[in-house]
């Protein structure tokens, strides 16, 4: 288990925490697997959830409370970099897929052999802090990493925790390309909605009525383009039919369907 | 109605933009109103080997059992629907041969693939799955899941200990707790439903449903409706627009008719004159 929390106080680093448990406390006490002496912190402060790559976070009925990124929380389900503040010191929460061995390990689908279903048999529903109690007490809720099968490379070696510095090397990404391109618009030119506009917020919009004639405007990350799905006539771009095929819109073209011209131009 | 006449059906399955192969198999019976797809797993390409069985096993058996038989017979001993029986025990074969191949040749050793069916005979819908490959249905503008997944993730939702807000960012989305191939016994879960005229059936591995928001996709099946190979291909665009970090296969069932059997000996005459 490659996450981890970084405990700091002032903007000084006193301490790093591998979460190699599945359930890590933190307390003044000194059986905590988190210890901060202060008389601030409760002698059981907090407790961390682990369960395979994500972790969640829970307020064990504090004196004086915990704060996530700034805002006051019982219990919250940890993202990377999520600041965790008890008191003076300040928790960081590391879990960064992209600094792993080999970030495609994480993604390949494995089986876990070990049926966790005891973890929480029929749980309270809505009650997170109940069902993370029953994980606990439950003698078979471990699904600890030897349980699992990992069926996408059998000499994969266990991803080690990242080196000691906690500054993790940016790595690059596989190519996701999830950047929205420029707002762009649709503006009703004649018929009876002439003037209307119409923003292209969604990755689909439909133009006309399912079932007689429907073409879609679909934003993708490098423009959008305008297809014909039904219907008895294809959809013209300035002046030209279209085939079967997505065309891409270019600013200020004047898409023409069913009758109805409409410019499409990009937004600012 | 005859069941070629009452569906039409699509496939469509495709590497992705990360992986170099595809390790998902999909197979389509019109005659039979089959459908079954599947998302394998395992080193060099025993996942393509392991969903290549499941799936050629179920829809062969299944499609070789009809030809004559009736789905809705039903078994004197259990009372249950033939159509019913035929995909379970076919996934339960579809077991057995992956894992006995696994055992027998070390380069398949621990493969296995998810799985997921649709029987359709009788106005109905016979579904099995095993793991996280799903099923949905849009029916009018709705789009359900129909299928519940075999995962971690699924068993936190349904345990309450993560909302399904925050399951969508969450890192243990590859975590099937049931697969075919892996031990020697498997169990499907299998459901009925009712079909209707108009309902789109969508079957697809993670790849889609990890990369694309159901939003998207029932926008996407929801317009396209009249165009269903324009459809399978927009999600698989949608999905690798969005990084595509998996194989993402989809297959779309519509129902464009009635596909009830005949009941009564006036009906079957008729039906039998038909052929």
């Amino acid at each position: 288990m490659a996450a981890k929390l970084i405990l700091s106080m002032d903007g000084v680093v006193l301490k790093e925490y591998p979460l190699s448990k599945e359930r890590m406390t933190i307390g003044r006490k000194a059986h905590n697997d988190i210890v901060i002496d202060n008389l601030a912190v409760s002698g059981e402060h907090a407790a961390i959830i682990t369960i395979q790559h994500d972790s969640f976070l829970e307020d064990l009925d504090s004196t004086n409370g915990l704060e996530v990124n700034g805002v006051a929380t019982k219990k919250h389900f940890l993202q990377n970099n999520d600041l965790v503040e008890i008191g003076k010191y300040k928790l960081k929460y590391v879990n960064d897929q992209a600094g792993q061995v080999n970030p495609a390990d994480f993604e390949k689908t494995m089986v876990l052999r070990a049926p966790v279903k005891q973890a929480a048999p029929g749980a309270e529903k809505g009650d997170a802090t109940a069902g993370f109690m029953k994980m606990q007490v439950a003698p078979n809720a471990k699904p600890a990493a030897e349980s699992i099968e990992k069926t996408g490379r059998f000499d994969a070696p266990q991803p080690n925790p990242p080196a000691a510095s906690p500054v993790v090397p940016p790595v690059a990404q596989p190519a996701v390309a999830t950047s929205a391109p420029q707002a762009a618009v649709v503006q009703i030119l004649t018929g009876p909605n002439a003037g209307k506009e119409l923003e292209l917020v969604k990755n689909l919009t439909t133009l006309g009525k399912p079932g007689v004639q429907v073409a879609v405007l679909t934003r993708r990350p490098h423009g959008y383009f305008i297809t014909h799905v039904e219907g008895a006539s294809h959809p013209m771009v300035n002046g030209m039919s279209l085939g079967d095929q997505p065309h891409q819109l270019n600013d200020h073209d004047v898409i023409e369907l069913a009758g109805v011209k409409m410019e499409f131009y990009f937004k600012g | 109605m005859k069941i070629e006449d009452a569906l039409e059906i699509v496939s469509q399955t495709n590497p992705g933009m990360v992986r170099s192969h595809n390790e998902d198999s999909v197979a389509q019976e019109l005659a039979c109103g089959l459908v079954v797809l599947a998302d394998g797993m395992g080193g060099y390409n025993a996942g393509e080997v392991a969903s290549g069985i499941a799936v050629s096993v179920v829809a062969t058996e299944v499609c070789q059992h009809l030809q004559d038989a009736n789905p809705t017979d039903r078994d004197e001993a259990s009372g249950e629907e033939l159509g019913v029986m035929l995909l379970r025990d076919n996934i339960q074969r579809a077991n057995a041969s992956i894992f006995h191949a696994a055992q027998s040749q070390p380069q398949y050793a621990g493969m296995g693939t998810t799985i997921v069916a649709g029987l359709f005979y009788d106005n109905r819908v016979v579904v099995g799955h095993v793991g996280d490959s799903r099923m949905y249905r849009l029916r009018g503008e709705v789009l359900e899941t129909i299928t519940r997944d075999h995962s971690l993730l699924q068993e936190q939702i349904d345990g309450g200990m993560i909302s399904i807000e925050d399951a969508r960012v969450s890192k243990n989305k590859n975590l099937v707790t049931r697969a075919v191939g892996i031990d020697a016994e498997v169990v499907p879960e299998i459901h009925v439903h009712d079909a209707l005229v108009g309902d789109i059936y969508l079957l697809c591995s993670d790849g889609l449903n990890d990369m694309v928001e159901d939003e998207d996709i029932q926008s996407t099946l929801y317009a396209m409706q009249g165009n269903l190979p324009l459809a399978a291909e927009q999600l698989i665009q949608m999905a690798n627009d969005n990084g595509g970090r998996d194989n993402v296969s989809v297959m779309l069932v519509k129902v464009n008719g009635e596909f009830a059997v005949p009941r009564g000996w006036l009906e079957k005459l008729r039906h039998w004159f038909k052929k």
